[in-house]
């Protein structure tokens, strides 16, 4: 999370809205963002059971175009874009040719020839890089990053259907999970994405930055009965953890494959191929020798990114993410353990700063909405 | 923002101590408890632990991060606030009610190096 270079720090549309709110803000991927506006716990819990707006202007938009603009997207993307009509999205993850993650992604079908990825915020340069080059021998197809072109508001919550609906003539209530319809928010010209990061039902909401304040004003005040409050990224990343999505970075990078990450389901086994398909092939049929597990501390502390797992009085891991969280008030987390131990029930160790922590191997998510 | 108590001393790593003759109460202040966030966890010594002035006496951990917590100045801990344990919200709150430690102090000149309110509140603002 730390400020690697002296560059300064990017700000999205909504940046002044933000220090004029009161929120704390902290560099995050190179960006000024607000990690929090009332609290992590007030704010997590308003999404588990009203609604809460985020700020996601800062994640990455890339599109591809052109007539073999979906064969460009098969080659660089593991999910099959094939399965995905006009107005449908699907997650998805960018591989190097060892089936390990450049970034995960969103992609969307805006027209049958034209995909909309949307790639995390410190990953964009070197995902514009990598796609550029990837997609050359695909033949007729271009991409462009178009990030300065969106800002991105997230509104998630139960409530968010309610909150979101009188603000546009889409019709949202008919929206399925992973799909997307363009239209209107609050007068402006707006892409509403039925997905979002917590866990919890939602949306996304693509404008054009020079209203992205107006938009994130009227969601609030057409919000305000129902409770729904402005959300930072620390809540964000509590609620995605109980949801058990991969946060790149910390859950999945260079060094694990999509097997290893438990995100099988996000290959595209029977697509041609691929970057990253030999390499994933090989690997489902030798099997893989560690994987990612979720768990429950069973002593008191939190287990957090890189602190050590030991099983049988050998190390056998590494945790990628963990938290107290707020909504189910326990210590929980994701790591990767050798595949002997990630049966559920099995019990490890974790080193908190040189103190061993008994910990429980769960079943993923943590958290799963009531539909 | 919460005053800072004219009579606490503070540090720049933004404990306060309540010094009453050779004894003193220890905790963080209102600033460290905004930065840090909600809090989770406080892992204390226990009572007879010798510290040194600066010397880290346990931990703080909030949903978003872990801090050291370091001693104002050199004393034996002489009581610990076991409450804490069960209540660490209590920290956010009410910062400067909610003492972590008592100690004895072992070397009561080190006070004078301490922060007082003003050059505190110069610090954090």
């Amino acid at each position: 999370m730390e400020q690697a270079t002296a560059a300064p720090l990017k700000k999205t549309p909504l940046h002044a809205r933000h220090r004029a709110s009161g929120a704390k803000m902290v560099p995050f991927a190179g960006w000024d963002m607000p990690v929090e506006y009332s609290g992590i716990t007030e704010e997590h819990i308003a999404v588990r059971t009203r609604a809460g707006v985020f700020d996601v202007s800062h994640m990455g938009e890339i599109e591809i175009a052109g007539r073999d603009a979906l064969a460009a997207v098969q080659r660089i993307s593991s999910n099959d874009a094939s399965k995905l009509a006009v107005g449908q999205a699907q997650y998805s993850g960018l591989l190097t040719p060892e089936g390990t993650f450049v970034d995960d992604l969103l992609v969307y079908r805006l027209a049958p020839a034209h995909f909309l990825l949307v790639v995390n915020a410190g990953n964009i340069a070197k995902d514009y890089g990598w796609i550029a080059e990837q997609i050359k021998p695909a033949g007729d197809a271009v991409a462009v990053d178009a990030s300065s072109r969106y800002a991105l508001l997230a509104v998630q919550g139960p409530a968010a259907l309610d909150v979101l609906q009188p603000l546009t003539g889409a019709d949202l209530r008919g929206l399925k999970y992973y799909w997307f319809a363009n239209g209107e928010v609050a007068g402006v010209r707006a892409t509403i994405s039925r997905t979002g990061y917590t866990g919890e039902d939602g949306f996304e909401v693509f404008v054009p930055p020079h209203s992205a304040d107006r938009v994130w004003q009227a969601v609030l005040e057409s919000g305000k009965s129902a409770g729904v409050i402005p959300c930072g990224l620390g809540a964000r990343d509590t609620l995605r953890l109980e949801a058990a999505m991969r946060l790149h970075g910390n859950d999945i990078d260079e060094t694990t494959t999509a097997l290893e990450a438990d995100l099988g389901w996000i290959v595209g086994w029977k697509k041609d191929d691929f970057v990253g398909a030999a390499a994933l092939r090989e690997q489902k049929a030798s099997g893989v020798g560690r994987k990612i597990v979720g768990f429950e501390m069973l002593d008191r502390g939190i287990a957090r990114h890189g602190y050590d797992a030991y099983a049988g009085g050998a190390r056998s891991g590494v945790v990628t993410s963990g938290t107290q969280t707020p909504y189910l008030k326990k210590a929980i987390g994701l790591a990767y353990l050798s595949i002997e131990h990630t049966s559920a029930g099995a019990e490890f160790d974790v080193d908190i700063r040189g103190r061993r922590a008994r910990a429980r191997v769960v079943p993923l998510p943590f958290y799963k909405r009531q539909r | 923002m919460m005053a800072y108590l004219a009579g606490f001393k503070y540090t720049k790593d933004h404990e306060w101590i309540e010094i009453a003759g050779d004894r003193g109460k220890i905790g963080i202040t209102d600033y460290a408890q905004q930065q840090l966030g909600d809090v989770v966890y406080i892992d204390l010594p226990e009572v007879g632990a010798a510290l040194k002035q600066g010397q880290s006496f346990g931990t703080i951990e909030s949903v978003k991060a872990v801090s050291e917590l370091y001693s104002p100045v050199s004393g034996d801990v002489v009581e610990v606030n076991a409450a804490l344990k069960d209540k660490p919200e209590v920290v956010n709150s009410d910062p400067h009610g909610s003492w972590m430690i008592a100690v004895k102090l072992t070397n009561p000149s080190e006070s004078a190096s301490l922060l007082d309110a003003t050059q505190y509140q110069d610090l954090v603002k």
